[in-house]
Formats: structure tokens, sequence, C-alpha cells
């Protein structure tokens, strides 16, 4: 297990490498750079001597490959740059959006993978019955609807006419809470955008779950377990479930990516401050660095996730951990 | 002898628009104590529904409407499900055709069997511990203690039937339905599961209901036999009686389809060989990164062998043995690893994809799903036609040939604009043997052509290929691991094991007198051997 683990993970080196390479090469296409950004943010102006002094502070006039060189070299070394529009290491800028962005994609991952695990079961036990019809017809809606437009509309209706819940920020600021009742006002944040990024998540996870619910519920050793006297209960949590997770469980590792990308609405939507707004500014502000950097983490959060997901799926499968040797 | 299952009048409907409206009808049998009932009957007669309306495991389309089926004194086609549920597995247990797939891949064999204690008693972890591993000793699978750990996908087919035995005799249930247990096993392994389900009846003196469509298998372990068609028994009786004089004209045919064990007498063909072999190997190596885990499978070792023009060639084994990789590696599916495949001296492992491909012409293959070989979404005489279409026939030249095609293998030529689905079976192995010589081929490679058949459509599946061969002056080469399949259209046959050929020659002398001894233990295998023997000489 433990071999097959590294492995996994000497493998996903080289996708790393391809990931920075290609970004980096891709930003050098778009038009201006952190010097004319920084310019632009101090009005104007345009002195040439200045910027030419700035852009050899923060090697800017090397050639691309040799800058691409001493950002991977300075890579390996664990050093992600500096950012200049912070004016702090984006390594700091990072870890401090991360923890938003994290919190964000478990909740709304457990929050999709729970209730779409449980409405497809639902759906499959009585399909093309009533509640299969509107649990389906209700993920349609889901799938079909923008995130942001779910956002503002639970803003509006959640926040600004019930005022139930907050409608943006992480947490209350100013209130000094501490222990229990911050981790609660915190919560109390999350629910909205939690919802918002997991619906869409959660139709995708429902369908899946019902059709391969319904596929397993067609398999020889169903009617085995039916013919030794289980009842259906027992059918599906102990011989049906876990075979019709595994197509799940592959999804996961396939969206991480998905999810981040729609954390960067979701994010701006609730003003949340993780790492979806931070490559948005960064991206504006033509803040190489930092970009880079959230790319760095963000290859790194999904080769993670996927590396957990593979695991998992060995665990699940035994035929799986079989043929890789563990 | 008293009943300890019997079914009164059973009617059970089919939905609208299926070919007849009753799956089950006035269906009337007694299984009585410590007893083995056959019932014999084709594909679609019946035989498997009559099992699940008894365990009430029907499909949810089909509805029991009339009828009674008493057991211990109560009808359970009126039970309540809380009902059924104590009697399924405990009362009545139910072992399936497919073994591989009867088992959940998630979960440890000696799990699934605890189950069953689980479920119907009360008994600790620890008691459910020591009963499962009795019962798979009982069942004598090699190294219980290894194989209650094991996964279904690390037992072989026969030691995943011996689990699911050990799992429905977990409870020692007064009767135990056997759903076609042997039909996806080797001829060895089935004759070892058939006697193992025989000595565990006779001491358990359990009752067996034994559903086939094989009377090799009915010869050998039927006490009583009732025979099946479009969902009516046609007649039953003791098993000497039925087998030895038949009645219902059904049952005759049946009888009558069953292949002899003997080679008819020898044809004569050339001693030009068109198809020759020279010591062709193929290896397969899995696992590797880092050298871990690597497996290496010696599929095919060393075999040379010759197919004569306008003969046959049988190649015969079981599964694991290396036949099919052998055809793969003549049809350059796969390419060998050492040897020569030569057709008409020009030896087809060494050639380059371009000349492959014109020489694929002069050999063609059937393959052994009907089912899956065809493509769903298209006509079938387009696809009997795509071949010369490739080769640059004209496309209105080929299709009107796949029609004279269809006439050929006794298909309605008027049937060409439908789909594979419309077709049965057999009539989709006849589709299948008109695409293959669609390209006049001079060798036909069928591999395993009728194993997925009835027996009476095996028959005449075979006779179409002999007839063809005849006709067209094919050479065929004709893979399949059922000697009664080989000895009706072989000239010559060659048993493989283990990628070796162990023994080879014209079949009359390989079947009357084999030599090595596995070919002996294979020909002892055979269902019903003996009866074959009694039947022969009667005739």
């Amino acid at each position: 297990m433990l071999a097959l683990a590294g492995r996994r993970l000497a493998a996903s080196i080289p996708s790393l490498l391809i990931i920075l390479v290609g970004m980096f090469l891709l930003l050098q296409l778009a038009p201006g750079d952190t010097v004319d950004a920084l310019m632009a943010q101090m009005g104007g102006g345009g002195d040439a001597a200045l910027m030419a002094e700035l852009r050899a502070f923060y090697g800017l006039d090397l050639s691309v490959p040799a800058r691409l060189l001493n950002y991977l070299w300075r890579l390996v070394q664990l050093d992600l740059g500096f950012s200049s529009i912070y004016g702090k290491p984006v390594a700091t800028v990072i870890l401090e959006r991360l923890p938003a962005t994290l919190l964000l994609m478990t909740a709304s991952l457990s929050f999709a993978f729970f209730f779409g695990l449980l409405f497809g079961v639902i759906a499959a036990r009585r399909v093309n019955r009533w509640p299969d019809t509107v649990i389906s017809t209700l993920g349609l809606v889901f799938y079909a609807t923008p995130s942001f437009w779910f956002g503002l509309m639970a803003i509006v209706l959640f926040s600004v006419h019930l005022q139930w819940l907050p409608a943006g920020g992480m947490e209350s600021i100013g209130e000094g809470l501490t222990g229990i009742r911050r981790a609660l006002d915190i919560a109390l944040h999350f629910v909205l955008p939690t919802l918002t990024l997991g619906l869409i998540f959660l139709a995708i996870y429902l369908r899946i779950m019902r059709a391969s619910m319904l596929e397993v519920l067609t398999l020889d050793f169903v009617r085995t377990a039916r013919a030794k006297g289980l009842d259906e209960t027992r059918v599906i949590t102990r011989h049906v479930l876990r075979n019709a997770m595994l197509p799940m469980v592959t999804l996961i590792g396939l969206q991480a990516g998905t999810m981040l990308g729609g954390s960067v609405v979701v994010e701006s939507v609730f003003s949340l401050p993780g790492l979806g707004r931070l490559a948005y500014e960064a991206v504006v502000q033509r803040d190489l660095n930092t970009l880079l950097g959230i790319v760095f983490i963000s290859a790194l959060l999904v080769i993670l996730v996927n590396f957990c997901v593979d695991l998992l799926y060995a665990k699940l499968d035994p035929r799986i951990a079989k043929e890789t040797g563990g | 002898m008293s009943a300890i299952l019997s079914i009164e009048g059973l009617t059970v409907a089919l939905p609208r628009g299926a070919d007849r409206p009753h799956a089950l009808d006035d269906v009337t049998l007694e299984l009585r104590a410590g007893e083995i009932l056959c019932v014999v009957g084709e594909s679609g007669s019946g035989k498997s529904m009559t099992a699940s309306a008894v365990m009430r495991l029907l499909p949810d389309n089909v509805a029991l409407t009339r009828g009674r089926i008493l057991f211990g004194g109560r009808d359970l086609a009126a039970a309540e499900e809380e009902e059924m549920r104590a009697i399924r597995g405990a009362g009545i247990a139910m072992i399936f055709q497919e073994p591989m797939t009867a088992l959940n891949p998630l979960r440890p064999v000696g799990d699934q069997i605890g189950e069953m204690f689980r479920i119907h008693t009360d008994l600790s972890a620890e008691q459910i511990r020591a009963r499962t591993l009795a019962l798979l000793e009982d069942v004598r699978i090699p190294d219980p203690a290894l194989a209650m750990r094991a996964y279904p996908h690390e037992l072989s087919g026969g030691q995943r039937q011996r689990a699911m035995i050990a799992m429905a005799l977990a409870l020692s249930p007064r009767v135990l339905i056997a759903d076609e247990p042997t039909t996806a096993l080797d001829v060895t392994t089935q004759a070892q599961i058939l006697s193992l389900i025989r000595d565990l009846q006779r001491r358990l003196g359990t009752a067996v209901l034994f559903i086939t469509h094989d009377f090799g298998v009915v010869a050998e372990i039927a006490d009583r036999v009732a025979v099946m068609q479009h969902g009516v028994v046609v007649e039953q009786g003791e098993a000497a009686a039925v087998l030895n004089s038949p009645q219902h004209p059904y049952t005759k045919a049946l009888i009558a389809a069953v292949p002899p064990l003997a080679a008819p007498p020898p044809r004569a063909f050339s001693d030009e060989a068109i198809l020759k072999l020279e010591g062709v190997s193929k290896t397969y190596r899995t696992g590797g990164f880092l050298g871990r885990n690597r497996r290496v499978t010696r599929a095919v070792r060393d075999v040379s062998l010759e197919l004569p023009r306008g003969g046959t060639l049988g190649i015969v084994g079981e599964s694991g043995s290396g036949k099919s990789t052998l055809a793969r590696c003549v049809m350059r599916l796969i390419r060998p690893d050492t040897g020569a495949i030569r057709l008409d001296g020009t030896d087809l492992a060494t050639q380059s994809p371009a000349q492959h491909r014109a020489s694929a012409r002069r050999m063609q293959m059937v393959f052994q799903d009907p089912y899956a070989s065809l493509n769903p979404r298209r006509r079938v005489g387009e696809l009997v036609a795509q071949g010369p279409i490739i080769h640059g026939t004209p496309r209105e030249a080929a299709l009107a040939r796949a029609k004279s095609l269809f006439a050929l293998v006794g298909l309605d030529p008027a049937s060409t604009d439908r789909y594979p689905h419309e077709f049965s079976g057999g009539q989709r192995q006849r589709i299948g043997i008109a695409r293959a010589l669609a390209l006049e081929p001079e060798v036909l490679v069928a591999d395993e052509p009728v194993s997925a058949l009835d027996v009476s459509v095996q028959a005449q599946v075979l006779k179409l290929l002999a007839e063809l061969r005849q006709r067209l002056g094919l050479s065929i080469l004709l893979i399949t691991h059922d000697l009664r399949v080989a000895v009706q259209v072989c000239d010559l046959v060659a048993v493989m094991k283990d990628g070796e050929v162990v023994e080879s020659g014209p079949i009359g002398r390989v079947f009357e007198a084999p030599e090595h001894p596995y070919t002996q233990s294979l020909l002892a295998a055979v269902p019903g051997r003996e009866f074959q023997a009694a039947r022969r000489s009667r005739l």
C-alpha cells in the first residue's frame, strides 16, 4: 500500500512541472506586466527610467527562458517569490487565503457527496415513481442554474429578506468572538456559499449515483443476496451501495479542479477571502508571482485529492489493489 | 415418499407485448424428499422462471397469477414478504449459473457465507467463523482458511461455485434450487461439482431442484426429470424412463440433439496444408513498474499444427489452456513472440500491417458471443457488406452479395434491413458466419462458435458449418472447450493444456484411444457418457 502511494506521488511530479511551465509561458502572452500595473496604480506617469529600474529590480528584464529557470529554481527551494502588489512573500499571501478555500471545498464536497448519495439511492429505489421524478427534476434545475445567480438569489432571500444568514464575509468582524462561538459564527457564514457551490455537484453526484445504483441492482450478486433472505434495506447497504459508489469516488477526483474553478465565482459573490478571489485579483493586477503561486498550490491540491481518491478506491475495491500491487 | 415442495397449476403472466402471454402456464411439479429433480428445457422454456417463482424473486414486470407453491404446509404463492425472507436461504436455498458474478466482488468469500448465519441465526461471530470454515471444508475447497479471506476474483470458477454451494447449504435447507450451476464451468470442473452436489445431497438428504439444458448432466445426476417447453411441462417421470423412452416429440428432439460422443467416419481431405503453425509461442507479461509483482504467463508454448486444405482442425482445451490466444495469434489480432504462421506458404507472423490487411480476407473469424459481436446500431446487411466495401467492392454490389449470403446461411434474404436485436442467438451466429464468408475466405477461424447457444440450435449451426465447408471448400480452425462439439465437425483435433498441445491426431483415433492422461480425463468428465454409450449401442 505504501509503495503504491509512493509511486502515485512520484508519477504526479511531471504533471506538476508541465502545468507550471505551461502557465508561465501562457502568462507571457498576456499584455503588460507587474510594473505596468504598479505604475497604473500610482496614477500613470510613465517615467521610462523608473520603469526600467523597477523591471531590473523584479528581474523582469531577463529573457523568458531565464526567468522561467529562475522561477523553477526558486520553487525547488520552496520559495514562491515576492508579491509586488501585496508587498509580502507570495507564500504568506496564499497561506492567509488558503483556509477559506479549503473550508469551502471540503464543506461543499461533503455536502454534495452525502446528499447526492442519499438522493441518488432514494431515486433509484423508487425509479420512475414520484420521488424519482421530483429528485431528478430538481437535480436538473440545480445543474442548469448558474451558481452566481444561485448565490445572489440566496443572499436576497436568506440575508436581505429573512435576515437568517450573513450575506458575505468569512466571520463577523469586530465582535472578538473566540472558541466555539467563533466556530459557529464561521459556520453560519459558510452555509450559503457551501450550498451555492455544492448544489451543482450534488446534481451531478445524484445522477451518477442513481444510474450506477440501477445498474448494480440488476447484477447477479444482488439476486444472490435476495435469495439468501436479506431484506431490501440490507441488500442495499451491504451489497449494492459500495459497488455503486465506485464511479462516484472516481468523479470526486476528476472534479476537484472544477470545484476550485467554481470557487472563484462563489468567493466573489460572497466576498470570501479565498484563493479564488486572490487569483482574480492577481490576474487583474498582473501579479505574475502570486498567480503562479496559486496555480502551484491549486495543482498540489488537485493532485492531493486525486491521490486520496486513488487510495480510497484501492481500499474500496480489492480488485484494484491486487492489480496495481500493494 | 412425500413431497417437500409441490407446485400446483402455477401460472406466471408476462407483460403485454411479450412473445407469449404466460412465462409459465399451469406448471405442476413435485419435489420429494432426498431426490434430485431435473428441470430441462432450452432458453425461454420457463425453467429459470419456475425457480424465481418458488423463491418469489420474479422480475418486477411479471406476476404470479394463479397456482400454489406448497412448502412445509404453507402456500408460498400467498406468503407475506416477511415470511418469504425467513424461508429464502434457510428453507429453500439457491445456487446460480455464473459463479463469477453471483458473488459480491467487494467482500471476502467467508464474509458472504457468514452472512447466511448473521441473517437467520443468533450465532456469535466466533461460532460463525467456525461454521463457515467447516462449510468450506465440506465443499472440499483447497485451503479453506485462505479461501475464507479471499475475494471472489482470487478464486477460480470451480472454487467460486464451491463457495456458492457452501453458502447455499449453510443452514441445511430442505430444498436446494440449482439454476444451471455447471454451465459456465469447464468439463472437468463440471464433473467435480456435479459429484459434489450429488454427495452432499445424499449425505444431508436435501431435495434438489436442478435446472439445466444439458441432457448429459441430466443423465449424470437426475432421479426424476421434468421437460419444459414454452412455459409448459411437456413430460415428467423417472430419469431412466424419460431418457430411454421419451414420449413427447420435444423430449425426443432434445435428446436427439445431444451430440453423440463418437466420431463420424473420416472424410477425405487434401494432404496439402493450407495453414501451418510452426513453433508459435506467446508470453504475457503483466505488472512491471520497477519489476514488482511481475507475472509471466506463457499462454502458448511452441505450438506446431497443420490445417489441411478442406479439412477441419479442432483445438480443444479448458479455460486458460491458451486456445483463444492461439486463435488470436493466427488472426494476427496479437503478434506471436516466436514462430511462424504460414498461410499457403506466406508467413503471417512477420507481415507488415499493409500486407496483413491484404491477406486478412483470405482468413476470417467467427466469434463466440453472437450478442456482443454484432454492432447493435447497424443493419445486419451493412454489417455483412462492410468487409467487401472496405476491400473495394462497390456498395450496391456488396449489399446484393449480403442478400445471397443470407440465403446461403439459411436466413431470409429480405431481413438484411433489420437490426441485430431482432434476431435470435442462433440467427445471429448465422449472420456472424455470413459476415465471415462475405470476403470469400479460404480459412475460417471459429472461436467457440456455438457455446452460447442452446443444444438444438448448436446442432443446426454446426450442420451449417459442415455444409458450407463442403460447398465452398473451406478449411476450418475450430476452437472449442466442448468435446461434444469438436467430435461433430472436426477431422483432426489438438488437445491443449497450459499452452501446450498434449495430443493431436485424427479425431476418431484421439476419441477412441486417447493416449495422453489429460485427454483421457477430459473424455471421462463428459457428462452423461454412460448414457451416451448405452444409447449408441441401442442405435
